[in-house]
């Protein structure tokens, strides 16, 4: 009984022990000098020292909200669009569209968007926001078009509008699957958001940059790092959120 | 009257609307780095073709914009594209200054946007058709020829990312064999290495949650990150062991970045193989064990067609991740069409930018294709050969 107890609350506690880890890392990064020290040549800093970490996580953690944010509604927005009667002509050709977007790499839609919005954190943004959208818009069309048929009869049966069974019915019950996709965005756009300060974005990736400038192995483990272990945490966190999300609409945990 | 329009049409006409008559269509520099001035259809053109292509894209426009018949709605968007096509390298030659060698002339937002416009008339149309997999391979490679005889034609030449390019074919062409090996040798060696070990995840199931929660963080890791990690252990490799600076190891350059391009493809290998396999219908494997076949034969001969489908899908997702990745190898010395981008973006100069990102999303997009055609291949072959 007790080691059953104990696998159970592993997780978690790995968890809990990561957020401290992150928490302690971000906002004291002094105290794991002498970890990164080995990794450095020639008496270079082993701590990025060309900024705070805590701000540029935060930044960093700033861009990728804003850009998920504004993908969630463009995408569940197109998605609702092209499922209802009056758009449905929109449907095959959205689907073609979203395949088409996929295969471009997010290096060319940042550099090639810096000439209409400049250097920084603009271009970032639209690129995050581009590649964000895919992976939301794919599960909301999934989810709205594979509900249970007999339930959305049931709901034009007991007399519900359209916009009744859109928010009553068919937006809750797609909603675990939705979250899914949001989930898969956010660590996209974690990740690619480094690549944002090719283009002068104030991010996490400023200090990688930095570390493959200088070749200084400390500053890109860093960076590194602290970006996997936000993706893992922000997975993790979302997939607790689907997973009750999903128990809530009496669907089986996958 | 409003159900005669095309709901798409009405999209797609308002973009030409504004791009044909408000956006600039090409954009005319004294260089390729300081700020252009706009030109419009009927300045950028010669007196007789501007009108012209302002009439076909109208037209176009038109038979968009009505509820016309499939097959003169694909005609009116290729017509406009070729036309389009052919007349932005007439612009070209026609903005540029007699013997001034320095002007640049480029595309502009309105060009881009009529492109875009009749691409989607035509995507749409083409999706409506419904053609077969191998139809779409065939439009592929008629329109991978069509781009191809314009460039060898010249008729682009006078336009500012094919200056770019003069500038540099050489090193365009060494970097792009670079990219593609570096996408497809990773590609191969995940394939190598990935169904082995999801053939395994598959059998025993105690590796199965391990393995994938290993490859599932690698994939957390950016990749700019990753590429510069490698640094240092294939730096120490180079020059501790024996032989392995010859074969090509290095601590900086194509090495670290085959092998953080191997290790992300590993997961969506490993994860469809064993979804794959997973999904073989139990009957099968029954029959299979019935007819006396040995583990070996049951893996090769009945598991393994069966779950091809599903594992070619991971491969298609490899390798247009691949094509798309390979790009930032730029940033540790790893060569590929990154480069140009790179160089671009430090110069402020969008046409080379444009260079490096045109190949690549045009490479990545032909290998969707492609592959997603031999996916359905595969599995229709496969539904045919077992009816359920």
């Amino acid at each position: 009984m007790k080691e059953a107890g104990v696998k159970a609350w592993l997780p978690s506690l790995l968890r809990l022990a990561l957020v401290v880890l992150l928490i302690a890392f971000v906002t004291n990064p002094g105290w794991f000098e002498p970890l990164l020290k080995p990794l450095t040549e020639s008496n270079a800093p082993a701590i990025y020292n060309q900024g705070s970490l805590l701000t540029l996580t935060l930044l960093h953690l700033r861009t990728v909200l804003i850009a998920t944010v504004a993908a969630t509604i463009v995408a569940v927005a197109l998605a609702i669009l092209v499922t209802r009667p009056a758009g449905v002509e929109f449907l095959p050709l959205s689907r073609s569209l979203v395949n088409i977007g996929q295969t471009f790499p997010p290096v060319a839609v940042l550099a090639l968007a810096v000439p209409a919005v400049g250097f920084g954190e603009k271009p970032t943004l639209i690129a995050l926001f581009l590649y964000g959208l895919l992976p939301i818009f794919e599960n909301a069309l999934t989810g709205l078009t594979t509900l249970p048929a007999n339930v959305v009869e049931a709901a034009r049966g007991a007399g519900m509008t359209g916009w009744q069974r859109l928010v009553k019915v068919e937006l809750p019950l797609s909603a675990p699957i939705i979250l899914g996709g949001i989930r898969l965005s956010v660590v996209i756009s974690l990740a690619t958001a480094t690549i944002g300060s090719t283009v002068a974005a104030r991010t996490l990736g400023e200090v990688i940059i930095a570390g493959l400038l200088s070749n200084n192995l400390a500053f890109v483990l860093q960076g590194g790092l602290i970006v996997a272990a936000l993706a893992v945490l922000i997975y993790d966190g979302l997939s607790t959120i689907e997973r009750y999300t999903a128990r809530r609409m009496g669907q089986e945990t996958a | 009257m409003t159900t005669r329009f095309d709901k798409l049409g009405v999209v797609i006409a308002a973009i030409v609307a504004y791009a044909a008559f408000a956006a600039p269509f090409a954009t005319l520099r004294a260089n390729r780095i300081v700020p252009g001035e706009a030109r419009s259809i009927l300045e950028a053109l010669p007196p007789t073709l501007g009108p012209l292509l302002l009439a076909v894209v109208v037209v176009a426009a038109v038979v968009a914009l009505l509820k016309t018949p499939l097959i003169l709605r694909l005609a009116a968007s290729v017509v406009a594209l070729a036309a389009l096509a052919l007349l932005i390298g007439v612009a070209g030659g026609f903005l540029t200054p007699e013997g001034n060698s320095f002007a640049r002339i480029s595309p502009a937002s309105g060009f881009w946007l009529l492109i875009f416009a009749f691409t989607l008339l035509l995507a749409d149309g083409l999706t409506r058709l419904n053609l077969s997999p191998s139809a779409r391979i065939a439009v592929l490679v008629v329109t991978a020829a069509a781009i191809g005889m314009l460039l060898v034609s010249g008729s682009w030449n006078s336009l500012s990312i094919l200056k770019e390019y003069a500038n540099r074919a050489d090193s365009f062409w060494a970097e792009g064999s670079k990219h593609v090996t570096l996408a497809l040798g990773s590609l191969a060696a995940a394939v190598i290495a990935g169904l082995p070990l999801g053939i395994l995840c598959h059998r025993v199931e105690k590796l199965r949650a391990g393995v994938l929660n290993v490859l599932n963080i690698i994939q957390t890791i950016p990749s700019i990150a990753l590429f510069g990690l490698l640094i240092a252990p294939l730096g120490w490799v180079a020059t501790h062991v024996p032989g392995a600076a010859s074969l090509g190891v290095r601590g900086i350059g194509t090495a670290p970045a085959f092998v953080a391009l191997f290790l992300y493809s590993l997961l969506p290998v490993v994860a469809n193989t064993v979804v794959g396999l997973a999904g073989v219908p139990r009957a099968a494997n029954d029959a299979a064990r019935g007819m006396g076949m040995t583990e070996r034969q049951r893996l090769f001969s009945v598991e393994f067609p069966l779950a091809f489908p599903v594992i070619l899908t991971g491969i298609r997702i490899v390798l247009v991740q691949n094509i798309g990745l390979a790009t930032i190898a730029a940033l540790i010395g790893g060569g590929g069409f990154g480069v140009f981008v790179f160089q671009g973006v430090g110069q402020t100069a969008m046409d080379l930018v444009l260079l490096g990102a045109v190949p690549t999303v045009a490479l990545a997009f032909a290998a969707a294709i492609i592959l997603d055609a031999v996916i359905e291949m595969t599995s229709t072959r496969r539904r045919e050969a077992q009816p359920a």
